[in-house]
């Protein structure tokens, strides 16, 4: 701990939690497994402790615990949990009932899936606050039009009288802080607010809620993988790995001065070195105008777009959610067949449709996506699915085919082993890295990449991005590499496409992409990714030119 | 308010009509079709030639298909459904009365089965894989698998021969006072009750299940929702568009599908009307019945339709 003052009893006092929940492993008998191990942290009022970590690392699980709440089957079988002087876990369901949406409240990560669909926004955020009877149905929608006021929502007085899809995801999220902050709990628990959230969406809602949490004075914990967003809105940060503990102290110094090896490596996780090439004479894929729409015509969503890819090259497209990214790879594999323009390959024009190109133009453009483990069939196990592309496009068999998934499989720093395992078997990084060697067995020339390390966490997508990285330089392959992470595209980019709306908005080397003077949109983007930087998000706000699109 | 809700709802009314009239003509070409000539069988097998062709002139069996078809279409339309063979009575005349019978009877068992069926949904999901939940599975798969004669049998044999409660024969007539009507129906509104419970306690249980797994329903739970009301307020209205899908069917089922139960309890209803008609080969009757049947049945799914459709925010708001 870091402030030596005497401690009045804190807010929240967790002891040696521990947390357990009952595995079914297929075809073997179920067995209990462990998800925390004795973790003891304290929250004074009126504080926020980031919990950090990455998947699995058990943040969710020890802040639901604060509710008495297990997901699925998840028991807490071990310490106390001490809310406002009592154990809370001795007080049984009714206590449980009596504590939640009153002293501790919950905003979820996808409040776009939290909220009801069949219910107005009005109705579900003053709820809470009606059940346990704390307010009257007047004086509980005066407070929440006060909050959407506080929140920024547009329109406050109205908002809350329409229906959950009528309203975007980031003013859901403010929404959904409003129904915590409503019942005027002690403790709200943030469990990873903005992570659905557009990166320039991100940074309004993350201002919105520490502004809020500085008004009411509520206590939170502030649950997240990404270390510069928690680093914004916590007083104090606790690293957290496989459900221990790794360190715990103030934001400046977990972030300035971490004790902790691991700690050290998630601070400096996003800085990968790689050296921009110069296009070369030629490129081998070029979009020209293409246009592209769906519902028959009717929504457009590429307008005029033309991008160059060069040999063994990485164009990345950034842009938010809906500004046409992924519907570039669709047009260029085929699978939206533009309305006009042309894709070239080659020197000559690839047909349209997917279904009236040839063999050899499938082979030569291969994807990976977001979802790795949605991409892959799994009931086939590692090697047939990488070997597949082998026995398709080249015909090889046997033992043949055998040999080359085991050189593949040894390309992605996955060793022969795997070959017999189901996609079920594999954790998120490895499942990426089985369809990065997929799209390699076919030797294309272009790889699309939609989002490929998004899911990912931190440290993991950082393995993926060095092994891409490693691969072009073996493979002269090319990638096409859609993201909405600026991080990401830094560290792989050659060139570099901004979307918005459909429309390139910002097309050249990273070099120069990423040189001042900016475009507004250019701008909004760049300045929006968190920064390792206490105050960053202030400064971040004063220094806009624009308001994002999600608002 | 909202032109693309009522674009769909027109829609489905409009397919409804299409579907209705495609059915009136198979109804009309499956009764041509079967062997038999109507002039023959209301003369007889004294008939005289002469005879017979004048009352096939007069008849109009001597018209084409077609005309005939338009003609039968023509009277439904205007609510003459044509003559009875058998006994010479208006069919429209007779079927009013039986068919109200009818609607009273799956008024009341609907008005019981409905809300006791989806009740007991709910109460299923609440406890869930516990033995209050697999006890209202097992019962009511029970009281479904028994063929409806069997279950009408048991309830008159206790009823109506042991313990003489209420009457084993539902003689209901023009003009009977409500209280003694309620009591005639008692036993067939039960057995169907019992027939039609299980398909809708189940759907009602299934489809809310398969929400219990949103994340809403987990942030009902953090609100401190009581299990039952997390249940009740937020899972159920998210699941009812698949379960007034089975309610309607279920409610077509009450209408259509009552035969059995009407003939063991000798209840005056469109089910004995039909079955005593189908035996007398009676064309014209089984006709009528038979697209009143179908225009039930259609007109069930279209309210089924509509409800899942209001029930919709996404479409009752649009953006």
């Amino acid at each position: 701990m870091t402030d030596g003052k005497a401690k009045s009893t804190p807010l929240l006092d967790i002891r040696n939690l521990r947390i357990e929940a009952t595995v079914y492993p297929p075809g073997e008998a179920p067995k209990t497994i462990t998800l925390v191990h004795d973790v003891s942290l304290t929250l004074e009022k009126g504080k926020v402790l980031g919990l950090i970590g990455e998947s699995g690392a058990g943040k969710s699980t020890i802040g639901l615990s604060s509710m008495g709440y297990g997901r699925g089957g998840v028991r807490i079988t071990g310490g106390e949990v001490i809310l406002n002087g009592r154990d809370i876990l001795k007080g049984g369901k009714e206590g449980f009932r009596k504590l939640r949406g009153r002293e501790v409240c919950y905003v979820a990560q996808s409040a776009a899936a939290a909220f009801n669909p069949a219910h107005r926004l009005m109705d579900q955020v003053v709820e809470a606050t009606l059940l346990h009877g704390t307010a009257t149905r007047a004086e509980a929608e005066k407070r929440a039009v006060a909050l959407f006021k506080k929140l920024s929502l547009p329109n406050p007085e109205t908002i809350g009288e329409r229906f959950p899809h009528q309203v975007s995801g980031g003013q859901l999220q403010r929404v959904m802080t409003a129904m915590a902050l409503c019942s005027e709990p002690d403790l709200i628990v943030f469990d990873e607010p903005t992570t659905a959230l557009d990166v320039t969406t991100q940074i309004d809602v993350l201002s919105a809620i520490k502004d809020a949490i500085r008004d009411t004075h509520v206590a939170a914990l502030y649950i997240t993988h990404d270390l510069a967003v928690v680093a914004q809105v916590s007083d104090e940060i606790m690293v957290l790995r496989h459900g221990r503990l790794v360190e715990w102290g103030g934001t400046r110094q977990i972030i300035k001065e971490p004790r902790q090896e691991y700690t050290n490596a998630l601070v400096s996780v996003h800085e990968i070195e790689h050296a921009e090439q110069n296009p070369g004479a030629t490129p081998f894929l070029s979009v020209k105008n293409v246009t592209a729409a769906y519902g028959g015509g009717h929504v457009k969503v590429l307008k005029n777009v033309s991008v160059d890819i060069y040999p063994g090259q990485t164009l990345a497209v950034v842009g938010e959610s809906g500004s046409g990214k992924s519907t570039l790879a669709r047009a260029i594999t085929g699978l939206l067949p533009p309305e006009q323009g042309t894709v070239t390959f080659d020197g000559r024009p690839l047909a349209n449709r997917l279904a009236d190109r040839p063999k050899e133009d499938l082979r030569q453009l291969q994807m990976i996506y977001q979802m790795a483990d949605v991409a892959m069939n799994p009931r086939q196990t590692v090697g047939t699915i990488i070997g597949r592309p082998l026995e398709f496009y080249f015909g090889i068999r046997g033992r043949e085919r055998d040999r080359r998934v085991a050189e593949l499989l040894d390309e992605i720093e996955m060793g022969k082993g795997f070959v017999d395992r189901y996609p079920a078997e594999l954790s998120g990084g490895q499942k990426q890295r089985v369809c990065i060697a997929r799209s390699l067995a076919a030797k294309p020339k272009l790889i699309i990449c939609d989002e490929v390390t998004s899911a990912l966490d931190p440290l993991v997508a950082n393995g993926i991005l060095k092994l891409l990285l490693n691969l072009q330089q073996h493979e002269k392959v090319a990638y096409l590499f859609i993201t909405h992470d600026l991080a990401t595209v830094k560290s792989i980019a050659d060139s570099i496409a901004v979307m918005y709306r459909g429309e390139v908005v910002r097309y050249g080397s990273k070099s120069k992409v990423l040189t001042p003077p900016f475009d507004a949109y250019t701008d909004l983007l760049l300045s929006s990714v968190p920064e390792m930087e206490i105050g960053w998000l202030e400064k971040a706000i004063k220094g806009r030119r624009m308001a994002s699109a999600g608002n | 308010m909202s032109s693309p809700i009522l674009k769909l709802i027109a829609q489905r009314i409009a397919l409804g009509i299409l579907l209705l009239l495609a059915i009136s003509v198979l109804i009309f070409a499956g009764t041509q079709i079967l062997p038999g000539d109507v002039a023959q069988a209301i003369l007889g097998q004294s008939a005289t030639p002469e005879s017979l062709a004048n009352l096939r002139e007069q008849l109009g069996l001597n018209d084409p298909a077609y005309i005939r078809y338009f003609h039968w279409l023509g009277g439904v339309l205007t609510g003459d459904l044509g003559t009875a063979m058998s006994s010479g009575q208006d069919i429209a005349t007779s079927i009013k009365s039986r068919l109200w019978n009818t609607l009273f009877l799956a008024f009341w068992a609907a008005i019981v089965a409905i809300p006791l069926a989806i009740t007991l949904g709910l109460i299923a999901v609440r406890y869930r894989n516990g033995w209050v939940d697999k006890l209202i599975s097992g019962l009511a798969l029970a009281s479904t698998s028994f063929p409806e004669f069997f279950i009408g049998y048991v309830l008159v044999y206790f009823f109506a021969v042991k313990w003489q409660i209420f009457p084993g024969i539902s003689t209901v007539y023009e003009g009977m006072p409500f209280g003694e009507r309620m009591q005639a129906i008692a036993l067939p509104a039960t057995a169907l009750t019992l027939v039609v419970l299980a398909h809708m306690m189940r759907m009602t249980r299934a489809a809310i299940l398969n929400v219990m797994q949103s994340a809403y329903v987990e942030t009902a739970e953090l609100k401190g929702l009581s299990a039952f009301n997390v249940i009740r307020k937020h899972a159920f209205p998210n699941a009812i568009a698949p379960i007034i899908n089975v309610v309607m069917l279920n409610l077509a089922y009450l209408i259509v599908g009552v035969v059995v139960v009407e003939v063991i309890f000798v209840y005056p209803g469109m089910g004995q009307y039909l079955v005593d008609h189908v035996t007398k080969r009676d064309v014209p009757v089984v006709q009528a019945v038979g697209l009143i049947f179908a225009a039930v049945y259609i007109s069930l799914n279209i309210i089924a339709d509509i409800a899942a459709i209001v029930a919709n925010p996404r479409l009752r708001h649009p953006k």
